[in-house]
Formats: structure tokens, C-alpha cells, sequence
């Protein structure tokens, strides 16, 4: 059950665990199946086999234009964004020991939705500049939570109670934006704040991915640090690790991913939240379980695409979907906790 | 070299006033060094500070001849391990799998588990007599059986020198005895032991030298039938007693004597 499957090349070696393989790779084919369904039917329906032509590049004209120019971008976004999601959830529940510890809940999220408002509202921006905004406005507030409760070892309740106070307090600003608002230009700004793959287009599909392709070395270097630090820093540091930096810069790769996956799709609710927990509970592995959340991540944002815009009647944004699940899945994660006798705050 | 590990002019301290001053320590090679002294007399904080775990206000720690703090931080864990008063379990993890987390220091990114990881993880797992428990949840353990398994993880390690804070509290008499003599094999084996203790008489009976702190300072400091006096243990810990030599080791026993019979001492 725990078993690890080891693999020895020379002098180098690799171990794995092979649930956890298996599970990933399940995952993986799942989001990507239902992507091809994603790409498959809406207006213009395209079967399945012209759908792989098109990709691959030997459909027709318009075919390839339906599956390609209009579909795939709002489909590899949404897988992109999930993983970004997933994993950035999965670094900041386990540096902060707490399954409430995710983006989402301390503040993060709202940062970023803060700083695309400042930019739509009232610097009058679009399109890229917005993703901007709300990139700069997370990781500015990133700087202040960091500041206030991050040094010195993640202290879980503190940093999720500021992050509530801090989320609490943005929100407000940003109703008074919207209110101060003109009508279409409100209208805009709370379309942008409901998280949709809707309208995504290739540039967005390159900014996903170029963070994703960036941070995957730093990743996957510290991740293995990530697991020492659950053992506390005392522990951490007596086997050879910096704690101090090896948090941060964790922390770091944590909020970019999930402040370009903000500016690239909106503030997506709950997926960063319960994609590394349901990924835990299938790999049944202790630690961060990275991988595995990343592909529970981008299954989860397409699944709740698909629903959106097949399973109801209407065309719903895809961060309404998550929202709707996502609540139910809190529910679910406190009673069982309360259950269990455990708190989370 | 015949210390490895010392402190010199070490001042130690958190946010506040000094929590140790300006203290000189040798660490023996080879010894089984036990460090008593009342509740936060600095105990943990020297053993971090020793273990570069903590950042001294002033002085420094010395490691085979080289102020500790110029050593790559993984240098240093493959020298000394130190297990910590109180580690966290990281939730569902099993046992195998944290003591295989003591390798760490020896690893690399593509050199994940090499023949000798698989070899320490076993023999670690061998001496603590925590085979038996390797797929069992940590958190499910019983404590006797969880310090077994964090010795593990500090043996995994492969360091000489191995500091141990406070292996036995909380555990019964007999885990405590259980703890204290895989200590003693492994100091048998040539490893240096330097232990936090709360027993004075299982630290007489186990140390080679035994320091005694009050107050971040040392106060005394040798061979625990040197050391360990009437008037020693009434002046650190306030506690009046007789030390008689123990019957089964002849070491130092501490008795201590309550109000009532405070005749019985000697004048
Ligand atoms: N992390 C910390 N931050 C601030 N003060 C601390 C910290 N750890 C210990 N102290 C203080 O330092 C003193 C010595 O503590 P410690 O070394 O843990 O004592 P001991 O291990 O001998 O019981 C105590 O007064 C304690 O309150
Ligand atoms: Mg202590």
C-alpha cells in the first residue's frame, strides 16, 4: 500500500510511489478526455475523430478553426489554470499545516481580484493590463500577510484568521469600486470577479503556461524540501535545510501561480482549496502530493467547464460551477473535521 | 582532534535578554554527554545552537576545528543530527517513511534512494526495533513507540555526533530504560551522545560526562560521581538530598528528602 517503486539508472536513482503514479495519470486522462468532449460539441458540433485531426493539424479549414482558434484556448486554460491552482493549494496547505490554509482563504484571491478592479475602474485598462493589475495586486498582498504572520514559521490560525480580516476588508473596497462605477463598466467587472474560461484566447494559453513551464524547476527542487518542513523547522534545519528561504521561496512560487491563474481567468473559487485534499485522500501519501493536485486541479476546472456549459441549460462561467461545488465541499471538510474532533480554527 | 563539537563565548538569546551567556562547553569525542539543569535553564537552546539550528547573539560553535556557521547547512547534517524536544508529525505519514526522511542530507534530485539509504533506513530501523511497525501511521503510535521511531530517523541520519533533546519525557519507566539503552549501544558503537535529561539518577548512571546548567550558565561539569553532590543538587534545583552510591551501578544516586524529614541529613 505504501510501498515505493525504486528506479536506478547508474548512479542515480528515482523513487516513487506507484498509487500515486497510477492515480496522477488516471486524473490526467480523465481532464483530457473531457477536454476532447469540451472540444467536441457546442454550436458546431465536431466528432470526436475530427476533433484529434484538427489538432494535429489535418482537418479542414473550418473545422480546424471551430476546434482550434475557438475551443482549445478556453480548454487549455482551464486545464492550465486548474493545475496552477491545484498546486499552489497544495504548497500553501502544507507550509501552513492547515486544509484552510489554501490562496483562496487567506487573501490572495481577493488581492488579485483588488488589483484588476484598480485597473478596469480606474486606470481604465483591458485585456492584459487587467492580468497585470491582478498579478500585482496579489503579490502585494502577499508582502503584507508575509510580513504580518509568515516569518518566523507559518503560524496556521493566525495567517487564516488575518487572511479573512485582509479578504474582508478588500471586498469591501472593492464593492465601493464597482458601486462608484459606471453601469457597463460594473456589468464587466463583476463578470471578470465570477472566474470564467469563457472568453480565453491563446495569449492567456501562453501565460499559464509560460509560469507553469517557468516555476516547474524551482518546483520541483523544493519540493522535496517541502516535505522536511512538516517535521518543523528545528527538525527541517538539522537535516540540511534553510527553512527561512526555503519558505518563501515556496511561497513565492505558490502565489504567482495562483495570482497569473487569477489574472488569466478570474478569481476561480474552491479549486485550490479541495483539489490537493482529494488528491491526498486518492494517493493516500503523506505530504504535499504536488503532482497529484496539480492533475485533480486541472480535472476538477474542466469537469466544472463541462457542467458548465453542458450539464445546465445555460452557458455558465466556469468559476459559478466551482463555487457551487466548492461550498458543498467546505461543508462536507468542516462537519468531518468537527466530526473527527479536530479544528480547523 | 579529540572535541569535535564546543562552544565558545556563546551567547544565546531569542528576542529579549541573553537565555545563555557567555558559556564554554567541550564535547568530548567519543562521550555520552548528558546536560541537566532545571526547566528553562537554556538546555534546548544551547543543544540548538549547537546543532546550528539556532543563530548565536555572540560566540560561536565549533565543528571539527571550523566555527560551525561557515559550513554548507547540509554539511552540517551529515556530521550531527539532532533530534528535537518536539518534532512535528507530518499528518498520514507512516513509519518507514519517516525514517527514510532521515536520509535526506545524502540525497539528491536523481539520487533519490541509493543502495546506502535502503541500508541505513534498515539497520536505523533494525537497532530502534521499529521493523515490525514500518507500515504503521506515526500518529497512531503509542509515545514509547513514537521516540523509538524518531531515534530512527536521527540514526538514518549516519551522523557521529547525535544530540538528543529530552528523549525520555513523557514516556514510563520502562520506555524510558528502553531509549536510554540504545542511546548507550549506539555510544558503545563510538558514536558522541550529547542528551538532555530530567533523571539524575539515569543520568548518572548513563553519562560519561555530565554537565550541569542553572541559568544558560554551567555550573559543573565531568564525570557524574565528580559531579553529582548533596550540595550541587540542593544549589541547582533547590532541592535538599542525600547521594548515596548507587546499588546496582555504584554510580551517584540522588534521594531526595522531603520537609518533613530534613533531620536525616547529614549537618
Ligand atoms: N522560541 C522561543 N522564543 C522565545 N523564547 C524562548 C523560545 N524558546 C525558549 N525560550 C525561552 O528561553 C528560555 C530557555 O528555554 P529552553 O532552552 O527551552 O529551556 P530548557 O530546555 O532548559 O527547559 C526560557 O525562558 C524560554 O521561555
Ligand atoms: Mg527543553
Amino acid at each position: 500500500m505504501n510501498a515505493h517503486l525504486v528506479l536506478r539508472i547508474g548512479p542515480w536513482s528515482l523513487r516513487l510511489r506507484p498509487r500515486t503514479v497510477v492515480v496522477s495519470s488516471l486524473l490526467v486522462a480523465a481532464a483530457l478526455a473531457l477536454a476532447v468532449v469540451n472540444l467536441s460539441t457546442g454550436d458546431f458540433p465536431v466528432p470526436f475523430p475530427d476533433v484529434l485531426r484538427s489538432l494535429f493539424g489535418s482537418a479542414s479549414d473550418g473545422t480546424a478553426y471551430v476546434v482550434r482558434e475557438l475551443r482549445l484556448p478556453r480548454v487549455a486554460v482551464a486545464m492550465l489554470v486548474g493545475a496552477a491552482l491545484g498546486i499552489s493549494g497544495a504548497i500553501f496547505q502544507s507550509l501552513t499545516r492547515n486544509p484552510l490554509g489554501s490562496p483562496d482563504f487567506i487573501g490572495l484571491t481577493v488581492g488579485a481580484a483588488t488589483g484588476a478592479l484598480v485597473v478596469m475602474l480606474l486606470l481604465g485598462g483591458s485585456g492584459l493590463s487587467v492580468a497585470a493589475g491582478a498579478l500585482i495586486g496579489c503579490l502585494i498582498t502577499f508582502g503584507v500577510i508575509y510580513l504580518l504572520a509568515f516569518r518566523r514559521g507559518a503560524q496556521p490560525v493566525r495567517l487564516v484568521l488575518m487572511g479573512i480580516g485582509v479578504s474582508t476588508m478588500l471586498a469591501a473596497f472593492d464593492t465601493l469600486l464597482i458601486v462608484r462605477a459606471k453601469l457597463e463598466e460594473a456589468m464587466e467587472a463583476q463578470r471578470w470577479l465570477i472566474g470564467s474560461v469563457n472568453t480565453s484566447t491563446m495569449v492567456e494559453v501562453a501565460l499559464i503556461g509560460g509560469a507553469l513551464l517557468v516555476l516547474l524547476p524551482p518546483l520541483v527542487r523544493y519540493g522535496r524540501e517541502l516535505e522536511m518542513l512538516s517535521l518543523g523547522d528545528e527538525a527541517a534545519i538539522a537535516h540540511g535545510i534553510r527553512a527561512e528561504r526555503s519558505r518563501l521561496v515556496l511561497a513565492v512560487i505558490s502565489v504567482t501561480l495562483a495570482a497569473v491563474a487569477t489574472a488569466v481567468a478570474g478569481p476561480i473559487a474552491f479549486v485550490a482549496l479541495a483539489a490537493p485534499q482529494l488528491a491526498s485522500r486518492l494517493t493516500r501519501a503523506p505530504g504535499a502530493n504536488i503532482g497529484a493536485a496539480a492533475a485533480m486541479g486541472a480535472f476538477l476546472l474542466t469537469a466544472s467547464d463541462w457542467i458548465g456549459r453542458r450539464v445546465l441549460p445555460l452557458d455558465l462561467p466556469v468559476g459559478v460551477v466551482t463555487a457551487a461545488l466548492g461550498g458543498l465541499y467546505l461543508t462536507w471538510l468542516l462537519a468531518g473535521e468537527w466530526r473527527r474532533g479536530r479544528q480547523l480554527l | 582532534m579529540d572535541n569535535r563539537l564546543g562552544a565558545r563565548e556563546l551567547t544565546l538569546a531569542y528576542d529579549g535578554a541573553p537565555v545563555v551567556d557567555d558559556l564554554h562547553l567541550d564535547i568530548a569525542d567519543g562521550s555520552f554527554t548528558v546536560i541537566v539543569g532545571p526547566n528553562a535553564c537554556g538546555k534546548s537552546t544551547l543543544l540548538k545552537a549547537l546543532a546550528r539550528v539556532l543563530k548565536p547573539r555572540s560566540g560561536s560553535v565549533l565543528l571539527d576545528g571550523a566555527a560551525i556557521a561557515s559550513y554548507p547547512t547540509r554539511e552540517v547534517a551529515r556530521r550531527l543530527g539532532l533530534l528535537p524536544q518536539s518534532p512535528l508529525v507530518p499528518p498520514g505519514i507512516v513509519v518507514e517513511d519517516l525514517v527514510a526522511r532521515g536520509r535526506f542530507a545524502h540525497q539528491r534530485l536523481l539520487r533519490q534512494w541509493s543502495t546506502e539509504d535502503a541500508a541505513a533506513v534498515a539497520d536505523a530501523m533494525r537497532l530502534t526495533q521499529v521493523t515490525d511497525l514500518a507500515s504503521r501511521y506515526v500518529d497512531e503510535l503509542s509515545g514509547g513507540q513514537r521516540q523509538r521511531v524518531w531515534l530512527a530517523m536521527v540514526l538514518a541520519q549516519q551522523t557521529s555526533i547525535m544530540l538528543l533533546d529530552e528523549p525520555t519525557t513523557f514516556l514510563d519507566l520502562a520506555h524510558q530504560i528502553d531509549v536510554l539503552d540504545i542511546c548507550a549501544e549506539l555510544h558503545e558503537g563510538g558514536r558522541t551522545i550529547v542528551a538532555v535529561l530530567h533523571d539524575l539518577n539515569q543520568a548518572c548512571r548513563y553519562a560519561t560526562n555530565l554537565v550541569v546548567m542553572r541559568g544558560g550558565v554551567v555550573v559543573a561539569q565531568g564525570p557524574p560521581a565528580d559531579v553529582m553532590t548533596a550540595d550541587l543538587v540542593n544549589d541547582v534545583f533547590g532541592v535538599p538530598c542525600l547521594v548515596i552510591p548507587d546499588p546496582a551501578t555504584g554510580t551517584p544516586l540522588v534521594v531526595p528528602v522531603d520537609r518533613s524529614r530534613r533531620a536525616l541529613l547529614p549537618q
